[in-house]
């Protein structure tokens, strides 16, 4: 075989893999809406669960992975930036350092699984708090951390020096010079960021299985005390999420209707994403024109 | 008025003690201590998460050996998982995990290669415009949802054509391809568009066709960086826990083939953790197996790193 017809056979190799690839891509997306979006209604998407069944509606679920991604992102969105800042800003090149750095990596590659464990050794079993929103939200922000550090602080650094100079010469505080100049510079990159590990939270749950717990008591829409036990905003209440809902109903549902439900709450939970994502993109491109005027 | 007033200021600052404002500190450096403060706290708590992390899943990992005095030995290489019993080997857990890692990065390595090449060398605009978008859904989506998608289409898929359940080694490694797949697709692009241009270059000159030129040069000189490629999609791999667990059947006994019941560390930890009581060997053996997924972790982690260090030196010289 001369090296012509070696090379077109691997090139029809690669795109045969290529193709395969899209193709799974494709099965996997049409195959979820496809036999989820049927299911999807009104009355699913705000009915409450049947308790024992696991069957009805997602109503709470829903409402529950957007309050506990809420409470996650004011947690973790201040701790990284400051991480951030510091890692890009007023790290110096030591050992120090590069054990900081490690310490991020480690956090970051950890399995979300383990994650969990930790929090719910922590909240659950030392401080007794119970399957509640707050251990989740916790336990999630440290799964997100590490991420999110690492988005900010390259945001920061693509930043020119120049700019860095030009604050620092004007006589303000390297402080001031970050906040009041380096940021808004760097937000485009640092919002895109954010909103794409929103997505990986929302759709997150191994780590919540035993901190969020796995039941969503029915909640009274009309009290919106916190303090109160009954309120959908109580910190202290157990919350299942929707992708714990969609792993619960498959192991250990007894709904008759099991296949249908997780698939209707796929397509919720896919579509959700998919709109992360796409606003990470949209909201990115905006912020960056109006930040450097550019078309 | 405001004159009147703007000049008292002058006055007053100017009559200020010269030696006691150079002897405090200005706005700006005050400033700077508070930024200073607020970003040293923040890298505080996260070293703070991760050491007690660490510490936390360690101490209760050992307490199956000092307080039950179990032998490592035994449960690394006991093959006998009942704990209600006392009986905590721990090895078909572990080589459930390591089975369904190595044999996903082997199924997803070729097609995440490939894919990486079409990407960078044959055509770079499809390239960005179709693969950058697909790489980018695969990550967004959910584990559950793969998960789900293992038990709907998988499982049965598998129990028709091979038979007997279907949940199993095989099931598992197929979810896990398509989980893995895009980690190592996409450090796999990186690390060969890493590659200098002249490379390329030098090679076409001498008249190599495109295979030649990749699989000689691109991929040659690539190759570290594939391999932490393959390492970070291991990592991932090794810890997946739902979608595993919900495809490969969760029977705590050694594997005797790809397509019977199994389980990983992950599976066993999701299904256990919440029925057994704290304190007691049931419970702390299965943090002894947390313990296992954090040093694994810890292990990909200083791999990657040796085959960075590697792969650097080979570059310098």
């Amino acid at each position: 075989m001369n090296a012509k017809r070696t090379d077109f056979l691997a090139t029809v190799v690669i795109n045969l893999i290529v193709a395969t690839v899209v193709g799974i891509l494709v099965f996997l997306l049409a195959y979820i809406l496809i036999s989820g979006l049927p299911h999807v209604s009104w009355s699913f998407l705000t009915g409450t669960t049947d308790a024992f069944s696991g069957a009805g509606g997602i109503g709470v679920q829903l409402f529950n992975s957007f309050y506990l991604l809420i409470l996650t992102m004011l947690i973790s969105v201040p701790i990284s930036l400051g991480a951030g800042i510091y890692l890009a800003e007023y790290a110096k090149d030591n050992w120090r350092t590069s054990l900081i750095r490690s310490a991020i990596e480690v956090l970051s590659s950890l399995p979300s699984v383990v994650v969990g464990l930790f929090g719910f050794l922590l909240f659950v079993v030392k401080f007794k708090i119970g399957f509640s929103v707050i251990s989740g939200a916790i336990a999630l922000t440290f799964f997100n951390l590490p991420l999110l550090t690492r988005n900010i602080e390259e945001s920061l650094s693509a930043v020119s020096r120049s700019q860095r100079e030009a604050g620092l010469s004007l006589g303000l505080s390297k402080w001031k010079t970050e906040i009041g100049i380096i940021l808004p510079v760097a937000l485009p990159g640092i919002v895109t960021g954010i909103v794409l590990s929103a997505g990986r939270v929302f759709g997150e749950a191994a780590a919540l299985i035993y901190t969020a717990g796995q039941s969503a008591p029915v909640t009274n829409f009309g009290d919106w005390n916190p303090m109160d036990p009954a309120s959908p905003l109580n910190p202290f209440r157990p919350a299942e999420t929707l992708a714990v809902h969609i792993w619960k109903v498959n192991t250990e549902g007894l709904a008759n209707n099991a296949a249908q439900l997780s698939a209707a709450a796929s397509a919720v939970l896919i579509i959700a994403v998919l709109l992360f994502n796409l606003g990470a993109r949209l909201l990115g491109n905006f912020l960056y024109r109006r930040v450097t005027a550019s078309k | 008025m405001e004159q009147t007033n703007f000049q008292l200021k002058k006055q007053k600052s100017q009559s200020n003690d010269w030696s006691a404002r150079l002897h405090h500190a200005t706005r700006a450096t005050r400033e700077d201590w508070m930024g200073k403060g607020i970003s040293y706290l923040c890298i505080g708590v996260i070293i703070l998460v991760v050491a007690s992390m660490l510490w936390f899943i360690t101490s209760k990992g050992v307490a199956t050996f000092t307080q039950n005095h179990v032998s490592l030995t035994k449960f690394l290489f006991g093959t006998n998982w009942a704990p209600d019993q006392g009986h905590i080997g721990a090895l078909p857990m572990i080589v459930g995990s390591f089975a369904v890692t190595f044999a996903a990065a082997i199924v997803a390595t070729p097609f995440a290669v490939g894919t990486a090449i079409f990407m960078t060398e044959i055509s770079p605009n499809k390239g960005r415009k179709l693969l950058q978008p697909v790489i980018e859904l695969l990550v967004g989506i959910p584990s559950v949802v793969y998960g789900f998608i293992g038990l709907a289409v998988v499982v049965p898929f598998m129990r028709h054509v091979v038979g007997g359940s279907g949940f199993g080694i095989i099931s598992a490694t197929f979810v896990l391809f398509v989980m893995v797949l895009p980690t190592i697709m996409s450090m796999t692009v990186d690390s060969l568009r890493a590659v200098p241009r002249h490379f390329k270059e030098a090679s076409l000159a001498l008249g190599a066709t495109r295979w030649q030129t990749v699989s000689r040069v691109i991929l040659r000189s690539a190759t570290p960086g594939i391999l932490t490629a393959v390492i970070f999609g291991m990592a991932r791999a090794f810890g997946e826990a739902l979608a595993v667990q919900m495809v490969i059947g969760n029977a705590a006994i050694m594997p005797k083939n790809l397509i019977s019941p199994a389980s990983t560390l992950t599976s066993q930890l999701t299904t256990g953790i919440g029925d057994t009581i704290d304190g007691t060997l049931p419970n702390n053996a299965l943090w002894s197996l947390a313990l296992i997924l954090l040093l694994m972790s810890l292990f990909f982690n200083a791999l990657v790193r040796v085959i960075a260090k590697r792969g650097q030196l080979k570059h310098e010289r």
